[in-house]
C-alpha cells in the first residue's frame, strides 16, 4: 500500500464500525466497537509512523487536486491529534460501557465511532469547506451523544449545546463563503498564498474566529459549557471536554497560523490573548467556588481552554508547540478527571464536593488518577501539563510578552487550589452512613490509564515534540 | 565515566516506594524488609559513588527530555554531601518510623510516600541542570504533602493547606526564575564556578532571575518571612518532622540556594551583581528571629521547629558571604545541623511516644526515667549551642573566622547573640530534665531492658554518636569537614 493510502483508513474504519454496530444486536455491539477501535487505532499509528519517517503526506481525494478537488494532508500536528483521539477516546468508551445502561450502550458506541470518524476527517482536512462539513458532523453526533440517556438533564444539555454550536458553524460557513467569493479557493495552502489585507478578508477572519470561539468555547462565550458538561452523561462530558472541543480549536489553529497570518495586526492577537487570560482567571475562580464536583472540573475546562488562546498573541512556532502540547495533555488529564468523577458518582451517589470524603482508601486507583490528572492541570512536573506550560512560559519571555507568563503562573496557583480542594477531602475518614458500592475494575483502571498518559507525556516529551516538528519547516 | 549508578541510586528508593503502595496493610514483615533492603542498597550504591568521586571519577546519567534541557543526574562532590547525608539518615529514620508507627493505620501509604520523598531528595541532590532540579523539587512537595496530612485530622489538613500555599507559591517564583534564566542563557547545566559564561551584560535580568530563584528556594529553606509553614507542619508524625522538616525539605531549599550561587551564577558573578550581601542580611535576621521565637515556645516540637528556622539560616549565611572559610562553615552545617536536629526530633518523638510528654514544662526529671534519650538530646542541644567537641562548634568556628576574613565583623556579633539565644532555649530544657524532681512518678518501663522500644532508641543513639563523631574527627579526610573543603576548593578555582 502506498503511504498516502494509509490516510483514508483512520476515517473509513470507524465509519464502517459505526454502521456495523448499528446493525448487529445487543451482544455484538461491544465486539464490533472493540474491533473497530483497535483497527482505527492501528491505522492511526501506522499513519503516524509513515509521517514520522517520510514527512508530510498529501492525498487528493478522488484524484482531483486543489483548487478543484479536496486535499487531505497529514503533518506532524495532524497525526499527533489522530493518536490523541485514538488513545483517549477508546479509554473513555471503556468507562462508558459499565457506566451507562445496556440500551445506552447500543446507541453510545455507534455514535462515538461516528464522532471519531468525523474528528479524524476534520484533523486530516486541508480545505476550508471540508472542515465545515466535518465540524458539522461532529456537532450533530455530539448532540445525539449528550442526549443518549433520554432523560431531562441530558436533553436540556443537548439542546443547549445545539443552540450554541450551530450558530458557531454557520458563522464559520459565512466566512468560508466570503473567502471563496474573494479568492476562488478553499484549500488552506492556496488561501494562505492569495489572501491580502482588506475589509472583506477581515470580516471573514472575524466571523470565522467568532464562530469557532463559540464552539470551543472561549470566554465570555463559555456560558453554555458548565450546564452542558454537567447535564451530559459523564463519559460524554469527558469526550466533549477532551476531544470534541479541541476540534474547533484545531480549525482555529490551522486558520490563524496558515491562512490569516499575513492580514492580521498585532492587536488582534493581543485581544484573543486577553480573552484567554480572562478565561484562565475567571474559569479558575469559578471552579474554586463550586460545590458540585463535576462543575469544578467543568469550570477548569474553561480555564484550560484559556491557556490555549495565549498562543495567538505570541504566534510563534514555539508557542504553537506549547499550545498543542497542552491540547494533548489536557485531553488525557481532563478525560481522566471526568471519568474519575463518574466513578465517584457511581460509587457513592453524591454529587457534592464533600462526597469524596474517605474515598481515597476505598477507590485508590480512581484517586490516584484524579491526583495525576490534577497535577497535569496545575502544570506541575512530572506531567504533560508542565511541559506545555514550560514551553509557553519560555516563549512568552522570549517574545518579550512576559505578562502572558504571569497569567500561566497565576493560573497554575489557582488550579492547585481547586485540585487540592478535591484531593484533600478524600483523606478524611469515611462519614458514617455512606455506603460505597464497588466499581468494576475496568472503570477503576480507565481513568488511571488516562492519567498515566498525562504523566508519560511529562516524562518523555521529546517524542511528541519531534513529531510535532514534522512539516513546520517553512 | 559511569552512566548507570546515579540512576540506580534514584531508583533504589523510587521503585520500592511504588511497590510498597501496592502492599496490603497487614504485610508488615514484607514491607519492613523491603524498606530496609532498599535503604541498605542505597547506602551501598552511595558509598561506591562517593569513593569513585573522591578518586576523581565521573558519574552521569543523561536522558533526552526537552530540546534545551536533558534530564541529567550527576554526582559531583557537592551532590554527594547531600546524598550521603540523606542516605544515612534515611536508613536510621526508616528503622525509627517502623517502630514509631507500629499498629497505626495506613502504613503502606506512609512508607510509599516516604520512599518517594527520599527519591525526590536524591533527584534534587543529583540534578545536573535547573530543569531537572525543578522537576524533583516539585516531586518533593507532592510527596511530602500526604505525609503532613497523614493523620487525617482537621488540624493536619489545615497544616497541609498552609504547607501547600507556601511551597506552591515558592515553586511558582522558582519556575519563573528558571524560565527567565533559560531564555537568557539557552541552557543551564550546573558547572563548578558558574554556568552563565555565555551571558554578557543583562545585569538587571540576571538580578531579577536571582531574586526569583532565591525567593522560591527560600520558602523551603524557611528564611524569614517565608518560614511560616515549618512550625505548622510539625503536626506530622515525628519521623516526618525528623527526616523531612529537619533534613530533606529545608535542606533542599538550602542546597538549592547554594547551587544557584555557586554552580549557576558562579560566586564571582553574584559578588559582582551585589546580591550576596542582601541575602546574608536576610539570613542573619532569620537566625535571630528564629531563635527569639524558639525562646517563646512551650511546645517541644515547635521550639525545635523554630530552632530549625534559625539553624538552616546558618547555611545560607555561610554560602552568601564571599570567602572560602565561611563557605566551608555553611556547607558543613548542611550535614552537622542534619545530624544534630534529627537527634533532637527523635528524642522528642521518644518522649511523646513513651510518656506522652509534649511540653517543655512537663519534662521535669525525665532524665532519670529516660537517661539515654536525654543524653542524646543533651549532645544535640550542646551541639546546637556550639559547644566543642560536638559538630556544631566546627560550624560556628568556621563561620566566625570566615566573617572576619570577609571583613563582615557585624556577623560575628550575630553569631554570638544567636549562641546566647540558643543557650537560652536549650539549657532550660536540660536543666528541667536532669536537675528538677518529677511532679509525680513516671509511668514504669514497659520492658526491663529498654527505656523506650529499641527501634526508637537505637537510631536516636546512633545519630547522637554521629553528631559527636563529626566534631571529634573533623580533621579526617572523609569527615564532613574534610569533604566540604574538597567542594570549596573546586568552587573557588578561578
Amino acid at each position: 500500500m502506498s503511504p498516502t493510502a494509509w490516510m483514508a483508513w483512520p476515517v473509513i474504519l470507524p465509519l464502517l464500525g459505526a454502521v456495523l454496530a448499528l446493525l448487529v444486536g445487543r451482544k455484538g455491539v461491544r465486539v464490533v466497537a472493540g474491533v473497530a477501535s483497535v483497527a482505527t487505532f492501528t491505522a492511526s499509528a501506522v499513519l503516524t509512523w509513515e509521517v514520522a519517517t517520510r514527512g508530510v503526506l498529501r492525498q487528493a481525494i478522488g484524484g482531483w487536486g486543489p483548487p478543484l478537488g479536496i486535499e487531505w494532508r497529514a503533518d506532524g500536528l495532524a497525526v499527533l491529534m489522530l493518536l490523541t483521539i485514538g488513545v483517549v477516546g477508546p479509554l473513555i468508551s471503556v468507562h462508558a460501557l459499565d457506566h451507562l445502561g445496556d440500551r445506552e450502550d447500543r446507541e453510545f458506541l455507534p455514535l462515538w465511532l461516528f464522532v471519531w470518524c468525523a474528528l479524524n476527517a476534520l484533523v486530516l482536512s486541508a480545505d476550508a469547506f471540508n472542515l465545515y462539513v466535518t465540524l458539522e458532523l461532529v456537532t450533530l453526533a455530539s448532540v445525539a451523544l449528550i442526549a443518549v440517556r433520554r432523560d431531562r438533564p441530558g436533553l436540556d444539555a443537548g439542546l443547549r449545546y445545539l443552540l450554541f454550536a450551530l450558530p458557531g458553524s454557520l458563522l464559520y460557513l459565512l466566512g468560508v463563503a466570503l473567502l471563496y467569493g474573494l479568492y476562488s479557493a478553499l484549500d488552506l495552502g492556496l488561501l494562505g498564498q492569495r489572501i491580502t489585507p482588506g475589509p472583506v478578508a477581515w470580516v471573514a477572519a472575524g466571523v470565522m474566529t467568532l464562530g469557532l470561539c463559540l464552539k470551543t468555547p472561549l470566554f465570555p462565550l463559555h456560558v453554555w459549557l458548565p450546564p452542558t458538561y454537567t447535564g451530559a452523561p459523564t463519559p460524554v462530558t469527558a469526550l466533549l471536554s477532551a476531544l470534541i472541543s479541541k476540534g474547533s480549536y484545531y480549525v482555529l489553529l490551522r486558520l490563524w497560523l496558515e491562512v490569516f497570518t499575513p492580514i492580521l495586526d498585532w492587536q488582534v492577537g493581543q485581544f484573543l490573548g486577553v480573552l484567554g487570560a480572562a478565561a484562565v482567571l475567571w474559569g479558575s475562580l469559578l471552579a474554586l467556588s463550586q460545590s458540585q464536583l463535576k462543575r469544578v472540573v467543568a469550570y477548569s475546562s474553561v480555564a484550560q481552554i484559556g491557556y490555549m488562546f495565549l498562543l495567538f498573541p505570541m504566534a510563534t512556532l514555539g508557542a504553537r508547540t506549547g499550545a498543542v502540547y497542552l491540547v494533548v495533555s489536557h485531553a488525557a488529564a481532563k478525560a481522566s478527571m471526568f471519568v474519575a468523577v463518574g466513578n465517584i458518582h457511581q460509587a457513592v451517589g453524591i454529587t457534592e464536593l464533600g462526597g469524596v470524603q474517605g474515598l481515597a482508601y476505598r477507590m485508590p486507583f480512581t484517586f490516584l488518577a484524579m491526583a495525576l490528572g490534577g497535577i497535569s492541570l496545575i502544570g506541575m512536573p512530572p506531567s504533560g501539563g508542565f511541559i506545555a506550560k514550560w514551553i509557553l512560559l519560555e516563549e512568552s519571555i522570549w517574545t518579550g510578552q512576559w505578562w502572558w507568563g504571569l497569567v500561566l503562573l497565576l493560573g497554575g496557583l489557582l488550579a492547585s487550589a481547586y485540585v487540592f480542594r478535591i484531593l484533600r477531602g478524600s483523606f478524611l475518614p469515611l462519614p458514617p452512613g455512606v455506603t460505597v458500592r464497588s466499581i468494576p475494575l475496568g472503570n477503576e483502571l480507565a481513568p488511571l490509564a488516562l492519567a498515566l498518559i498525562a504523566l508519560v507525556l511529562g516524562l518523555v516529551p521529546w517524542f511528541p515534540l519531534e513529531l510535532l516538528a514534522v512539516g513546520t519547516a517553512r | 565515566m559511569n552512566t548507570w549508578l546515579p540512576l540506580a541510586v534514584l531508583l533504589s528508593s523510587l521503585l520500592p516506594g511504588l511497590v510498597i503502595f501496592l502492599l496490603a496493610e497487614e504485610q508488615r514483615v514484607l514491607r519492613t524488609t523491603l524498606n530496609l533492603t532498599a535503604a541498605g542498597t542505597k547506602l551501598l550504591f552511595t558509598a561506591a559513588m562517593a569513593w569513585g568521586v573522591f578518586r576523581g571519577r565521573h558519574y552521569e546519567t543523561r536522558l533526552p527530555f526537552l530540546p534545551k534541557a536533558d534530564l541529567v543526574l550527576r554526582a559531583d562532590t557537592f551532590s554527594l554531601l547531600f546524598i550521603i547525608l540523606s542516605a544515612v539518615l534515611w536508613f536510621v529514620t526508616t528503622i525509627y518510623a517502623v517502630g514509631y508507627l507500629e499498629g497505626t493505620p495506613h502504613r503502606s501509604r506512609f512508607f510509599g510516600f516516604f520512599s518517594l520523598c527520599v527519591a525526590s531528595t536524591m533527584g534534587i541532590a543529583m540534578a545536573g541542570n535547573l530543569v531537572t532540579f525543578f522537576l524533583f523539587y516539585e516531586m518533593l512537595t507532592l510527596s511530602t504533602y500526604p505525609l503532613v496530612i497523614h493523620r487525617g485530622t482537621p488540624e493536619a489538613l489545615r497544616a497541609g493547606n498552609v504547607y501547600l500555599r507556601y511551597t506552591l507559591s515558592g515553586a511558582t517564583l522558582l519556575l519563573a526564575g528558571v524560565a527567565l534564566l533559560y531564555t537568557l542563557a539557552g541552557s543551564v547545566e550546573f558547572t563548578e564556578g558558574g554556568a552563565l559564561d555565555g551571558v554578557v551584560g543583562h545585569s538587571v535580568e540576571l538580578t531579577v532571575a536571582f531574586a526569583l530563584l532565591i525567593g522560591g528556594l527560600a520558602v523551603k529553606a524557611a528564611l524569614v518571612p517565608l518560614h511560616g509553614w515549618l512550625p505548622v507542619a510539625m503536626v506530622a508524625p515525628a519521623p516526618v518532622s525528623a527526616l523531612l522538616h529537619a533534613v530533606a525539605v529545608v535542606k533542599a531549599g538550602a542546597f538549592g540556594i547554594t547551587r544557584v550561587i555557586y554552580d549557576v551564577f558562579g560566586v564571582y558573578r553574584v559578588h559582582d551583581l551585589g546580591v550576596l550581601h542582601p541575602l546574608a542580611v536576610v539570613a542573619a535576621v532569620t537566625i535571630l528571629y528564629g531563635s527569639l521565637r524558639a525562646l517563646q515556645q512551650g511546645d517541644l516540637k515547635r521550639r525545635l521547629a523554630y530552632s530549625t528556622v534559625s539553624q538552616v539560616a546558618y547555611i545560607v549565611v555561610g554560602v552568601s558571604i564571599f570567602g572560602t572559610v565561611s563557605t566551608i562553615g555553611g556547607l558543613v552545617h548542611l550535614v552537622h545541623q542534619g545530624l544534630m536536629k534529627i537527634t533532637l526530633f527523635f528524642c522528642a518523638g521518644n518522649l511523646a511516644e513513651e510518656l506522652h510528654v509534649h511540653r517543655v514544662a512537663e519534662l521535669r526529671g525525665v532524665g532519670r526515667r529516660m537517661p539515654l534519650t536525654m543524653a542524646a538530646f543533651t549532645i544535640g542541644a550542646l551541639g546546637m549551642i556550639g559547644i566543642p567537641p560536638v559538630a556544631g562548634f566546627i560550624t560556628k568556628w568556621y563561620l566566625g573566622i570566615g566573617a572576619l576574613e570577609a571583613r563582615e565583623p557585624w556577623l560575628v556579633g550575630v553569631l554570638l547573640l544567636s549562641t546566647l539565644l540558643n543557650a537560652g532555649y536549650f539549657l532550660p530544657i536540660l536543666y528541667t530534665a536532669w536537675f528538677q524532681a518529677p511532679v509525680e512518678p513516671w509511668a514504669p518501663r514497659r520492658s526491663r531492658r529498654w527505656e523506650v522500644g529499641p527501634a526508637l532508641l537505637l537510631p536516636t543513639v546512633a545519630t547522637a554518636v554521629l553528631s559527636l563523631a563529626a566534631g571529634v574527627f573533623a580533621g579526617a579526610d572523609l569527615s564532613p569537614l574534610g569533604w566540604t573543603k574538597l567542594i570549596t576548593e573546586r568552587e573557588f578555582r578561578p
